[in-house]
């Protein structure tokens, strides 16, 4: 004999399924209360030390303390372009700080900010550069100091995949760029000496933080290819007996930039703090901090003052190569140049 | 004798094989750990407990296993009452649903939250329009947790709760308990060893679950990290001390919920449920 259900239970049952509704209504908007006088930074992996330094000066500079009062930011770091699709779902970015434009023009075709984000900040909205540099073991035990070098036979690579890490695309996009700089280079040449590079690459990690562990904590192979600030970090704060910076002679110039996520700060009610702290990376004592962690600052006075922290590159830059959008085309969609040589020496 | 003598030997070697493997596997792990913690003494490492996000990712995963052990708990009662206790069309497909998220992998588990609640997905610019947030919000971590959760609960009750039938149930009835009494006077009673292991299983696995919620928190220290999003970013800034000690306190914690469960079984063998056997077989 079946039981009968007396109808109390929907009654019940309503009234804990609308507690549970403003259970997670309230947890909402305690998350909404708590977000008042904050700023969420979306960054991408390698920044961690120099945002968090940053940050306390922003939160305790007493300028922005009169105009604005004392804002407390948060960073979270990925892989910037995990980072950048996790803005698109909705994480609440006041401002990205990604690996390259490209990740923030995604954002900007969404809707997410004005096309023309780039040229709203100075130097195309890129307060800290770095350039693509080689990590080695102390003493240079394979002797490498150049792009052929990496190519001999023996030697073991680590670079993250470029297909979900900034840091590898510049990383990448240095080889190619001084491949087809050599005497005789062309397409086919740059084509060629990718192809055997990445031959020499045992894994490829998901985003640049991931490699270094692996270089550096994980003892893999004999070269990592990285930011310079990554390299630099290192090899002076982690292994200061360990490791070697080598600089190629030739590399590109990586460009990180910033931007204001219009869409949410609209939303927050942040605009003027996210605008003072985008600025507040300019200043002076914010391109000290750079410096500090190893970013390249912009600033002419800070540029002669840390110039004995960095060696001197020549480089190339990312327009010399087409700009973002045809170089992201070309090499890194479906069926591109890098999916080419990499499916087919697999 | 021959045959006596090889028995043993074959024992002995199967226990010393075992211990090694359990040694290897289990044991060394939470010690590594441990001793990776309090490399630089144990003040260090306690210190690296006060920091305000370390603190912020404690109590998150604190709110989160409770708010999803009181949402699993009442709606796995309910599931594993339903499906003991009455025959209804489907039945058996209710079950298999209800296992769905232990076959499920927690990545794809954590997407469809998004799917549904991010600024892409099919409810996003609703709950955007009326400033509500799920998706990188606690709710959305919720979520997550709730459901990489659900099963254990039921999981753990309906083969107790279909073993003693529903005979008691019936014979209070007739007695004229209602729905409520019979639930809190009868079948929980009956079945209180079992739902606490069952409590406990879902606290271990909620406090430590990592990938689901690793796609809907957006890692914001101090906001959306719990304490295993909290061991991974520590670990990335090359803070080892600190990620250790946070892995070490949610060790603790596992481990503590796990032997209270062991403890809870080893007493349910010990009394068995009295009124089942002479109500259940009358």
């Amino acid at each position: 004999m079946p039981l009968h259900l007396p109808p109390t239970i929907s009654r019940r049952a309503l009234l804990g399924g609308g507690l549970a509704c403003a259970g997670i209504a309230a947890l909402s908007r305690q998350h909404q209360a708590r977000a008042a006088k904050t700023l969420l930074n979306v960054s991408y992996d390698p920044t961690r030390e120099l945002y968090h330094d940053i940050n306390t000066a922003f939160h305790e500079d007493r300028d922005i303390r009169r105009n604005d009062g004392a804002i407390v930011v948060r960073t979270s770091n990925g892989g910037s372009g995990a980072q950048a699709r996790s803005v698109l779902e909705g994480s609440p970015a006041d401002v990205v700080t990604l690996g390259l434009a490209r990740d923030i023009d995604i954002l900007a075709q969404n809707g997410f900010l004005a096309r023309d984000w780039q040229k709203r900040l100075p130097h195309n909205s890129t307060p800290f550069t770095s350039a693509i540099v080689f990590l080695v073991r102390k003493g240079n035990p394979k002797a490498i100091t150049d792009w052929p070098d990496l190519v001999r036979p023996g030697i073991q690579v680590v670079t993250p995949n470029p297909k979900t890490s900034g840091g590898a695309r510049w990383n990448y996009l240095a080889a190619w760029g001084w491949a087809l700089r050599q005497p005789g280079g062309d397409e086919a040449t740059a084509r060629n000496y990718l192809k055997t590079l990445f031959s020499h690459v045992p894994v490829l990690d998901a985003g640049a933080r991931g490699a270094t562990n692996s270089f550096v904590q994980r003892g893999l192979g004999d070269v990592l290819i990285a930011w310079e600030n990554e390299a630099l970090l290192a090899a002076k704060d982690l292994g200061p007996d360990k490791f070697d910076i080598v600089v190629p002679e030739l590399t590109i110039l990586a460009e990180p930039p910033v931007a204001l996520i219009d869409r949410n700060v609209h939303n927050h009610g942040t605009g003027t703090e996210a605008r003072a702290y985008l600025d507040f990376l300019y200043s002076r004592e914010a391109q000290k901090i750079g410096a500090s962690h190893y970013f390249r600052p912009v600033d002419p006075i800070i540029i002669t003052e840390s110039a004995w922290r960095f060696p001197t590159v020549s480089t190339f830059d990312i327009a010399d190569l087409g700009g973002w959008v045809s170089v992201q085309k070309k090499h890194f969609s479906t069926g591109g140049v890098f999916d080419q040589i990499y499916s087919s020496d697999a | 004798m021959n045959a006596a003598g090889d028995n043993s030997m074959i024992r002995w070697g199967l226990v010393i094989a075992t211990y090694l493997i359990v040694g290897l596997m289990l044991v060394l792990p939470p010690v590594v750990v441990l001793s990776e913690a309090l490399r630089e003494g144990i003040g260090p490492a306690v210190a690296t407990l006060a920091d305000p996000d370390a603190v912020s990712a404690f109590r998150l995963t604190l709110e989160m296993t409770i708010a999803s052990v009181i949402f699993n708990t009442i709606f796995g009662v309910l599931a594993a009452w339903l499906i003991s206790k009455y025959r209804f069309p489907l039945r058996g497909l209710l079950v298999a649903l209800i296992e769905i998220p232990i076959s499920i992998s927690p990545v794809v588990a954590g997407l469809v939250w998004l799917l549904l609640f991010g600024t892409q997905g099919w409810w996003g610019t609703a709950l955007e329009r009326m400033h509500i947030a799920v998706a990188f919000a606690p709710p959305g971590i919720l979520l997550a947790t709730i459901f990489v959760t659900f099963p254990y609960v039921a999981r753990t009750l309906l083969p107790l709760m279909e073993q003693q039938g529903r005979d008691v149930e019936e014979a209070a009835m007739l007695l004229g308990a209602s729905f409520w009494q019979i639930l809190f006077y009868v079948t929980l009673p009956n079945a209180r060893w079992a739902l606490l292991s069952g409590i406990l299983l879902t606290t271990a696995r909620a406090m430590g679950e990592f990938g689901a919620v690793s796609v809907v928190s957006g890692h914001i220290p101090g906001l959306t990290e719990t304490m295993p999003l909290h061991i991974e970013t520590l670990y990335n800034g090359y803070q080892s001390v600190a990620a250790f000690t946070m892995a070490a306190l949610l060790a603790i914690m596992a481990m503590a919920t796990v032997w209270l469960r062991s403890v809870f079984e080893a007493r349910a063998l010990r009394l068995p449920e009295p009124d089942v056997q002479e109500g259940g077989r009358a």
